[in-house]
């Protein structure tokens, strides 16, 4: 009846566990509590789970990644701490078992539910403002892509508290990930949290790339595309031609464990290289599919902080465009020890070692920007230069790493986690920063504190190297990742160093939690009226802060690269338009939710093998769409009245806050 | 190629900008889907050229693969194909009804299709060369079945079209829903032109 599930899966037996849940639930009961009392269910269901509108999917995609960021912390700070202190005689407080857990769930989470999710909220807020389009090409789709997302996070968090999730790395490697040596459902919870929210992922990726591709405003072509608009483009042409092999590999790893086939097994022609193989043909254009979006977040910052046009538009764009193509090539490099041989190995070391030209050539763009540029210190610029100086050392022990011969000394080490996390952190995170602090303002009508956010981006940078410097070096003397336990007293200080520059991390975080609060609170004095903090140049200053639903009253023409800049300097910006139409629009629905209800119910029922239930929520799924397209008002007509009636509300405000600087 | 293909449904007013639903749309993100959903079968055909001869002492290819019962399920699909054309040009024509009869002989052929399918994998089963037995039968039965799961899902939008067209008529979104159908089920078509040849006939020799 409940298949593999029974009340031995829960943990009461493991006292960390059960202190997380506690605090786990008390903090659900808080949230429930609070909305109970203040009233607020209807307004949550009507204007956020049900809202198609691409503006607050993308905020509830943040809030989701700044949630799971919270959470892939506090596993680094266990290993941290665990490794700190478990030298010779001391065990330290996690057992293996669960320190693989932690380690294991710190990548796929950190990776897979913090990053992308970060970066699909970003893109989900800005690029239809960027282009100047009212929406996505196919906002229900939005919505479903993003409750299969919330699945997936959901499922993974579940792990803990209802059996165990994989302990086996973040890509789960057969024939350790195989049925015969993990025979627990903690490879199951890794297999449907990622299958159903790469699903959803893939369908954001053909979402944004017909929005791109057919919604920009007119007069608005390829090469007047703003550049985050292009690593967006590059990105999702990314997430469409890599998610799907990552969807057959798990696929393929699913089918061993559940139907006893045997691709990735020891016996019977299994084979695992393949498994790594296919895996990294997604991986790393994963990686791509992360960090050029951050690239294009630091054109944007750059540009607009030194009031310059980026230096090397058409230069930067098709960098983005070799990267893109690169990043199906150097897959190998992941595992050149595996013995393919040295031509091989050599094809993809080289092939790695090129694809630092075009990444080091935007390095140069973003210097030369800010060079002679009247830059303005706020905190993007301040993680910005953050990241050149970071992902530059990043990038240098990368190609150092791109040498066969020189990773088969230092693959698996010490060295190569400081390597990720130095382009990780240092390239992709400091910009998904340095991009919710650029456009916070844009979608809350209010800038965040600006002290609190340098001191944050400080304790990030700094923190960053007290913690990583010392893992390159523990990669030199020899420590191997992944263990919970070492017997070398010589390698414990350079530890105790990293878990200190863990806390300066953390210190970093709390920065950031505290500013969103105290930003909330000074909202009135940084209220954004004219919908331009920056003085910017793109079209999505061109309109209010926050945007109304629409976006715009009037779709915008596009005469230049920075057409905001130009109209700005031509003085046009502020015409307002003689007449306002009618404006189509789609309808909020409830289904993105039901179909996410149902997946869920289908990826937890297939975990623990109750296939009625899976057989449940997939029909159930599948209904649920079947009565939606019998649905024929889906969308429906803004009245010009009521557009010009919001409109002037902003343009009011405008004229008053005018009034307010010339006295 | 890039250029040509932007702004071609912004017709004059940008204030209606009839976006989300306009079928163009629609059919131009199908065809992306159809991209990346070629990525998941090229990557079930890596697979499969790779363990194509992993045996592991049990049976090959050449010994169960009856190519008469596949050339009948083959021409079942490819004669599902054109009978799918045919409805296409009755929407054109606007014939409701020539488009629901097309679509249920197509739904037929696409049925028979699958059933023998089901019936080649069942008789497999049961003689003993399940997909448990190699990595050679694994992969077989995945990339075979990974098809047969796309032609089965494609029966079920097919019913489900014939009760909307039926219901509703050809209304816009409806013949974009019959577009986009086209696409899908022609492109499986051309998917098991690739299987037949490279499962099947390279099976054999």
């Amino acid at each position: 009846m409940f298949g593999k599930l029974t009340l031995d899966a829960i943990p009461y037996h493991e006292p960390i566990l059960v202190v997380t849940f506690i605090l786990a639930a008390l903090g659900g009961l808080a949230v429930f509590g609070a909305i109970t009392y203040f009233g607020k269910w209807k307004y949550l269901w009507t204007e956020w789970l049900t809202t198609v509108d691409h503006k607050k999917i993308g905020v509830m995609y943040i809030v989701v990644a700044l949630i799971m960021l919270f959470r892939g912390f506090s596993d680094a700070v266990m290993m941290r701490t665990q490794l700190a202190i478990a030298q010779g005689s001391n065990a330290g407080f996690l057992p293996p078992h669960h320190y693989d857990q932690v380690f294991t769930a710190h990548g796929v989470i950190m990776i897979l539910f913090m990053a992308m999710p970060m970066m699909v909220g970003l893109m989900n807020i800005v690029v239809p403002l960027q282009i100047g389009a009212r929406d996505v090409a196919f906002p229900f789709l939005n919505a479903v892509s993003f409750w299969l997302f919330a699945v997936g996070a959901v499922l993974i968090n579940l792990s803990w508290f209802g059996g165990e999730f994989a302990q086996e790395g973040w890509l789960a490697y057969p024939p350790l990930s195989g049925l015969a040596y993990s025979p627990g459902v903690g490879v199951d919870y890794w297999i449907w949290s990622i299958q159903i929210a790469g699903i959803g992922t893939l369908l954001t990726g053909v979402n944004f790339f017909v929005t791109i591709m057919k919604m920009r405003a007119p007069g608005m072509t390829l090469m007047r595309m703003p550049v985050f608009v292009w690593t967006i483009l590059c990105t999702n042409i990314l997430i469409i031609a890599a998610f799907p092999v990552l969807t057959v590999t798990i696929a393929l790893l699913t089918l061993d464990r559940y139907l006893g086939m045997h691709f990735f097994t020891n016996e019977l022609g299994g084979n695992q290289m393949m498994y790594v193989n296919l895996i990294w043909v997604w991986g790393h254009p994963e990686v791509y599919i992360l960090i050029l979006p951050a690239f294009g977040i630091f054109s944007e910052v750059v540009s607009t902080f030194s009031k310059k046009r980026l230096f090397g538009y058409t230069s930067l764009v098709w960098a983005t465009a070799v990267i893109t193509i690169l990043s199906f090539v150097v897959w190998l490099h992941h595992f050149f020890t595996m013995g393919a041989g040295a031509d091989v190995n050599a094809f993809f070391g080289i092939a790695t070692m090129i694809i630092s030209i075009p990444t080091g050539l935007k390095i140069f763009n973003w210097l030369f920007t800010m060079f002679r540029g009247r830059i303005e210190f706020s905190p993007s610029i301040v993680w910005t230069i953050g990241f050149l100086i970071t992902f530059t050392i990043g990038g240098m022990t990368g190609v150092l790493l791109a040498v066969p011969g020189a990773d088969f000394v230092l693959h698996n080490s010490l060295f190569l986690i400081a390597h990720f996390h130095n382009v990780i952190i240092g390239g992709v995170v400091f910009g998904y920063l340095a991009g919710f602090a650029y456009w916070f303002p844009k979608s809350f009508g209010f800038k965040l504190n600006e002290k609190i956010g340098k001191s944050a981006a400080y304790c990030w940078i700094i923190g960053f190297f007290v913690a990583f410097v010392p893992l390159y070096i523990l990669g030199f003397m020899g420590m191997t990742r992944r263990l919970n336990h070492y017997d070398n007293p010589a390698w414990q200080p350079l530890l105790v160093v990293a878990f200190v520059g863990m806390l300066i991390i953390g210190l970093g975080i709390a920065f950031q939690f505290l500013q969103l609060l105290v930003s909330y609170k000074q909202r009135n004095q940084n209220l954004d009226v004219t919908g331009d903090p920056w003085n910017g140049r793109t079209l999505e200053w061109s309109t209010s802060s926050p945007p109304p639903f629409y976006n715009f009253a009037v779709i915008p023409t596009v005469k230049s690269l920075d057409d905001f800049w130009r109209s700005k300097e031509e003085g046009t910006a502020d015409v307002r338009p003689t007449k306002y139409a009618d404006i189509h629009m789609p309808k909020n629905t409830g289904v993105g939710v039901v179909v996410g209800a149902f997946s869920f119910v289908f990826g937890f029922a297939l975990i623990w093998q109750i296939w009625w239930l899976a057989a449940v929520g997939l029909v159930a799924m599948v209904v649920t769409i079947i009565i939606r397209s019998y649905d024929d008002s889906t969308d429906y007509y803004v009245p010009a009245a009521e557009v010009e009636r919001i409109e002037n509300l902003h343009i009011q405000a405008k004229a008053k806050q005018g009034q307010n600087h010339v006295q | 190629m890039l250029r040509m293909v932007h702004h071609d449904d912004h017709h004059g007013g940008h204030d209606d900008h009839a976006h989300h639903d306009a079928g163009p749309m629609k059919l131009y993100g199908f065809w992306i889907y159809i991209l990346s959903d070629l990525m998941l079968f090229a990557s079930i055909f890596a697979t499969f050229a790779v363990l194509r001869n992993s045996y592991a002492g049990g049976v090959t290819g050449k010994e169960i693969f009856e190519l008469p019962y596949v050339a009948t399920e083959t021409a079942a699909l490819l004669l599902s194909s054109i009978t799918y054309g045919f409805a296409i040009i009755g929407m054109y024509k606007g014939s409701k009804s020539q488009v629901i009869n097309w679509l249920l002989v197509t739904f037929v052929f696409g049925a028979i299709f699958i059933g023998m399918e089901v019936n080649e994998f069942h008789h497999l089963i049961v003689e003993g060369h399940g997909p448990d037995k190699s990595a050679f039968l694994s992969a077989f039965f995945t990339l075979v079945g990974t098809h047969g799961l796309h032609v089965t899902s494609g029966l079920i939008w097919m019913a489900t079209m014939i009760a909307l067209v039926a219901q509703k008529g050809l209304t816009p979104a409806n013949k974009t829903r019959l577009l986009c159908l086209s696409l899908f089920w022609h492109f499986l078509d051309i998917v098991w032109i690739c299987v037949f040849t490279v499962v099947y006939l390279l099976g054999v020799m």
